[in-house]
């Protein structure tokens, strides 16, 4: 039962930084239909950001999380305008090319700035346990469960409730009739890879704590393929419940079968998702008639 | 004055020419019909009006009551929206997997403010510019009698009702000029004369300038103050429906086919 309940606990907070790093890929989908290969690499960027702003400029970390989002977000914002919107109106699968690029770009980009070594710092949530009655839990990993949800929840009213996610949700349903109701492209755009850019922030944030910091971390970020395909590219809610579904997966093979196992789990996962259900628990069915 | 002039148009797509030198203008609180054979170019001049295709040459220039003049030629999209410039489309672009009552409340959006972060936090004064919005719509909604579909997803909608919401639509832009692309292609004769009230009641009542496109010759002459006649990329007439239909290269071009096989 102890070992139970900390495999969950760890799946749960391993699936909530892959929630975060799939929400912004699904916002980024949402607005454009634009895949987003670079997404994993923008959670390794928010990890080493936070490296950056703490570790070695040494501001202290509620600073330290505030920089590194506004770095991630303005690093995004120059992506976007240099690279995605001169794209506009171009075949959808050149801009999914380019992102492959930004991917590789990104990757080397840290790997020249911080080197391939990996870094340490010291963890921000507190590193202490906590006693469960008879079970011993991780105190960071149990709270960075609801940072992400809140998080998340953000996304979600953003999304259904202000005036620039209504406005993203209406270009991705029809850019046409959405350009003639006096919806900005580029601003929607911008907004989508900002906030993309912010939620993978907080997800390397995370990692960064949990895991600690080095290149790997964008191997995890490959993880957001199986999250979003299980719970549909278009759905914020798919997000939250495929990452905890991915992360928990994950541990209790690691845990139960093999470490080698849990590492083939999700992308298992990906497969026969993509034979049942192909547009993920929540996306949206779209059929084609043709 | 016209509200709206376009001059010297020429739009090319590689070798085929949509647009040779076209010109008209449009005055206001007119309802103007474009009409011409199939391909002559009608749906690219609302294209290039709102911002959709940009001609390779010549200037659309809006004038708005107070004197001020805009050049849409040079404009995007949303900033010609913006100008209370609305449209309809020919194949009908709705926002499928949304209710009709979201697909209106989205007219409104050049008219709401609200950046990332601040449409989250004043709530108040938010819900308030909402509640507005919400009685314009609603008003529309009432205008266009689509009360029983009102959430309604438009997806499932009828081909003639989906055609309506898509006027209601531009209408809650609270539009100066509203383009319609055949408003009522694929419609029953009931449902085009209802149609044809209400583009009229648009322009009598709410005082809108309309330009409508549309293959039905005899319900656009009914209702239209005057006519302009696209063919090949060019205007070939132009005036009251009466002189056009009698405008012996109109004949030509147009009508003296309709009038073989009728």
């Amino acid at each position: 039962m102890d070992v139970f309940l900390q495999l969950t606990v760890s799946g749960l907070s391993t699936g909530m930084v892959y929630a975060l790093a799939a929400a912004g890929f699904v916002v980024i989908y949402k607005a454009s239909d634009v895949i987003n290969f670079s997404q994993g690499d923008l959670l390794l960027f928010g990890t080493y950001l936070i490296f950056f702003a703490v570790a070695q400029t040494g501001l202290p970390w509620s600073l330290g999380v505030v920089v590194t989002v506004l770095l991630a977000v303005a690093l995004a914002l120059v992506i976007e305008r240099l690279v995605l919107r001169p794209l506009i109106g171009e075949p959808i699968i050149s801009m999914i090319m380019v992102t492959i690029g930004l991917s590789s770009i990104l990757r080397a980009a840290v790997n020249a700035i911080w080197g391939p070594a990996p870094r340490s710092f010291e963890s921000f949530l507190p590193a202490g346990d906590v006693a469960l009655g008879p079970v011993i839990l991780s105190s960071g990993r149990l709270l960075s469960i609801p940072i992400a949800l809140a998080v998340l929840a953000a996304l979600w009213l953003f999304f259904r409730h202000t005036r620039d996610g209504i406005a993203m949700r209406a270009i991705a349903d029809d850019q046409q009739a959405a350009l003639s109701m006096g919806i900005s492209i580029p601003r929607v755009f911008g907004i989508a890879w900002g906030l993309a850019a912010a939620s993978a922030a907080i997800g390397g944030i995370m990692l960064g704590n949990i895991v600690g910091v080095s290149p790997n971390v964008a191997s995890i970020g490959l993880r957001v393929f199986p999250v979003v395909i299980l719970g549909g590219l278009d759905s914020i809610r798919g997000a939250v419940i495929g990452g905890a579904v991915i992360g928990l997966l994950e541990v209790y093979t690691g845990g139960y079968v093999g470490h080698g196992l849990s590492l083939v789990v999700p992308y298992v996962v990906l497969v026969l998702v993509l034979m049942v259900r192909p547009y993920g628990l929540f996306g949206k069915e779209i059929i084609e008639r043709v | 004055m016209p509200v709206l002039e376009l001059r010297d148009l020429s739009l090319r797509f590689g070798g085929v020419t949509a647009l040779a030198g076209f010109g008209m203008e449009v005055h206001n609180g007119e309802l103007l019909a474009l009409i011409g054979p199939n391909g002559a170019g009608k749906t690219s001049v609302l294209n290039c009006v709102s911002g959709l295709y940009r001609a390779q040459e010549g200037t659309i220039t809006l004038t708005e009551p107070d004197g001020a003049s805009h050049a849409l030629h040079r404009l995007a999209p949303h900033r010609i929206a913006a100008l209370g410039v609305a449209r309809t489309f020919q194949n009908i672009e709705l926002f499928k997997h949304m209710t009709v009552l979201e697909n209106l409340m989205l007219g409104r959006h050049v008219h709401m403010r609200g950046g990332v972060l601040s449409g989250g936090l004043y709530l108040g004064r938010q819900r308030r510019a909402e509640i507005e919005h919400r009685r314009y719509v609603e008003e529309v909604i009432d205008f266009m009698n689509l009360e029983p579909l009102r959430s309604a997803e438009v997806g499932n909608l009828a081909y003639g009702n989906q055609r309506l919401v898509e006027m209601a639509r531009a209408l809650a832009l609270d539009p100066r000029i509203l383009l319609l692309d055949e408003p009522t292609a694929g419609m029953n004769a009931e449902e085009k004369e209802s149609m044809a009230r209400f583009i009229l009641d648009v322009q009598e009542e709410r005082g809108v300038t309309v330009v409508v496109i549309d293959h039905d010759i005899d319900v656009i002459m009914d209702i239209s103050d005057r006519v302009v006649v696209l063919d090949f990329g060019r205007k070939i007439a132009e005036g009251t429906p009466d002189r056009v239909r009698n405008d012996p290269a109109v004949i030509d071009a147009y009508l003296g086919r309709t009038r073989e096989t009728a």
